[in-house]
């Protein structure tokens, strides 16, 4: 090939990107490093002043921001692995070729990844409410003796929060490891089965450590999914707390939260919300380099 | 344990989750067709206040203009998101010189910013562009998706080259060949990333909470969210609400379905 010929194909590569970057640039790199410039003000309005990394010092003595960085560590610590652990289980049986209504379950099962998140969170928010549907069918099952009170305690809040995100997502997930366990030859399962492999062993031997890069892949994608959790909470929190608090105690306050009512909700301070902004950005590049590490330390 | 029992098991565990995964939906329609005490006592069966509940949406709370509004968002944001991405995808895969390695890899990047991050300085440029409290706000900043992109990426590493090799020899420009000929072969990818764009642009809740502001503007979610978030919501209306939202999106989803499967699958290929 000559070299012209390479650079006129070049030339059209650029143009098939360029309406896409176009829009990342307009829409996400000039927005971020934007943000990094007004996160050295503190505005009021259209007060300005310039104070360098006091927002980001700030941060560390704002108990709201200290609360909605716990809460998202405590939900992804908990609720990540347990979906993802479900989601490879549904994966594993219905890559079974043995197993009927395959396809029923597995439309099942992803059902709930078409919902809207703002639907889904009203209608977990009308289930969980203590007079609720969830209450009733436990009283009746004589599971628990009086309703638990899911929304207005700060723990229980942050459960009923974990079981909704789980209903949510789970579904999806498991779509991507079915996707990948296409790429895993039925041949070795059923190589493992004539072995005497059990299907326990098959899942740990064989399924996970195949799917290693499909999991990382989704671990990835859930925790910044978790990071910038809005909708959820902003849905389970709304009318069943007084004042300010999103959640009771705040106990679903997240920092995507956080960062919409200093802008939005309170006495605008974008400067202040733009150093938040800059600090999950951080936090989620941190968290991504992590698992790429471990995960390419264990291979 | 002996095979058939173990069947039973995984049967009877598949069967608890499925319900489980879809009792949330039947819910929310016999809601629709219940009244708000009725939907708050969790009433598990059907009423006959359907259509009480969605007239008093439509006639009080202007449900169609909202219906409107979104389908109008969404209809853009898919055309626009999906041909965008597609181009992209094919430059990207198509076109490996090693400026274009460096764009695609700072793309990616961007997957890691959450958009409450990007809020203030799109509100800003938004109010720059003076398209606060219009649809082509919340569009415009949905147009660009890092995983459409990648999506489409990793589908073209299986397009057969010689296709692309035997259209060039017969003198069609490198356009002409991506619409007309990469683009039709390929309907379950265009699918697959239609449905995707589709529900994000359909269920979005922040971009268009933080640009829209008047009541003839907003979107579903927004009117959900409102509906929802009185001190004493009426859950009937909710729950109608709710099911109006939902319905668009399951049928393109069933009706979709089997390219989604096959457009996914062709993604994760290594």
């Amino acid at each position: 090939m000559t070299k012209t010929f390479e650079k006129r194909r070049n030339k059209w590569g650029w143009i098939f990107v360029s309406i896409a970057v176009f829009f990342l640039a307009l829409f996400i790199f000039y927005p971020l490093i934007y943000s990094l410039y007004l996160s050295t003000f503190s505005t009021r309005g259209v007060m300005r002043n310039f104070v360098g990394f006091g927002n980001y010092l700030r941060l560390f003595q704002d108990n709201y921001f200290i609360q909605s960085l716990k809460n998202i560590i405590i939900i992804l610590i908990i609720q990540v692995p347990i979906m993802l652990f479900l989601a490879l289980i549904f994966a594993f049986l219905l890559n079974d070729p043995k197993l009927k209504l395959k396809r029923v379950f597995r439309t099942a099962l992803f059902l709930p990844a078409v919902t809207s998140l703002v639907a889904y969170s009203v209608v977990f928010k009308m289930m969980f409410s203590t007079e609720g549907l969830i209450n009733n069918v436990l009283l009746t099952l004589n599971i628990i003796k009086e309703p638990i009170r899911w929304l207005l305690d700060p723990v229980w809040a942050k459960v009923t929060l974990i079981i909704a995100m789980t209903w949510r997502w789970t579904g999806y997930n498991m779509m991507l490891y079915l996707a990948g366990l296409q790429n895993i030859p039925q041949e070795i399962y059923e190589a493992a089965e004539i072995d005497g492999a059990s299907k326990i062993t098959q899942f740990f031997r064989i399924t996970i450590p195949l799917l290693k890069p499909i999991i990382l892949f989704t671990t990835i994608l859930s925790t910044i999914g978790t990071l910038q959790l809005f909708d959820e909470p902003m849905m389970l929190a709304s009318g069943v707390t007084t004042g300010s608090s999103v959640g009771p105690g705040n106990s679903l306050l997240t920092p995507s939260v956080y960062i919409y009512n200093v802008s939005f909700k309170y006495v605008p301070n974008f400067g202040y919300a733009s150093a938040i902004s800059w600090i999950i950005v951080l936090i989620a590049v941190i968290l991504t380099l992590t698992q790429f590490r471990v995960a390419g330390e264990e291979k | 344990m002996s095979r058939k029992i173990r069947y039973v098991l995984i049967y009877l565990f598949l069967s608890i989750a499925a319900f489980i995964s879809v009792f949330p939906f039947y819910w929310m329609v016999v809601g629709s067709t219940n009244t708000s005490l009725d939907v708050n006592k969790g009433k598990l069966t059907f009423g006959n206040q359907f259509f009480v509940n969605i007239q008093n949406l439509i006639n009080n709370f202007d449900l169609g203009q909202v219906f409107w509004n979104s389908i109008q968002i969404s209809f853009f944001v898919v055309i626009l998101s999906v041909v965008a991405s597609s181009m992209a995808g094919y430059g990207f895969e198509l076109y490996k010189s090693k400026g274009m390695k460096y764009v695609y890899g700072g793309t990616l990047l961007t997957l890691m910013v959450p958009f409450a991050a990007l809020m203030v300085p799109v509100f800003r440029l938004m109010t720059y562009l003076n398209l606060i409290d219009s649809l082509w706000g919340v569009i415009l900043p949905m147009i660009p998706s890092v995983f459409l992109v990648f999506f489409f990426k990793q589908n073209f590493q299986t397009y057969p080259r010689e296709i692309i090799m035997a259209a060039r020899v017969d003198g069609a420009s490198e356009l002409r060949i991506f619409f007309s000929i990469v683009m039709p072969s390929i309907k379950a990818t265009y699918a697959a990333a239609a449905i995707y764009s589709f529900l994000t642009s359909w269920n979005a809740y922040l971009q268009p909470l933080v640009i829209i502001q008047s009541q003839k503007k907003r979107t579903m979610a927004l009117f959900i969210a409102n509906l929802a978030s009185g001190y004493k919501p009426d859950f009937g209306l909710v729950m109608t609400a709710v099911v109006v939202a939902t319905v668009p999106a399951l049928i393109l989803f069933f009706m979709l379905q089997r390219y989604f499967v096959q457009g996914v699958l062709g993604s994760v290929k290594q």
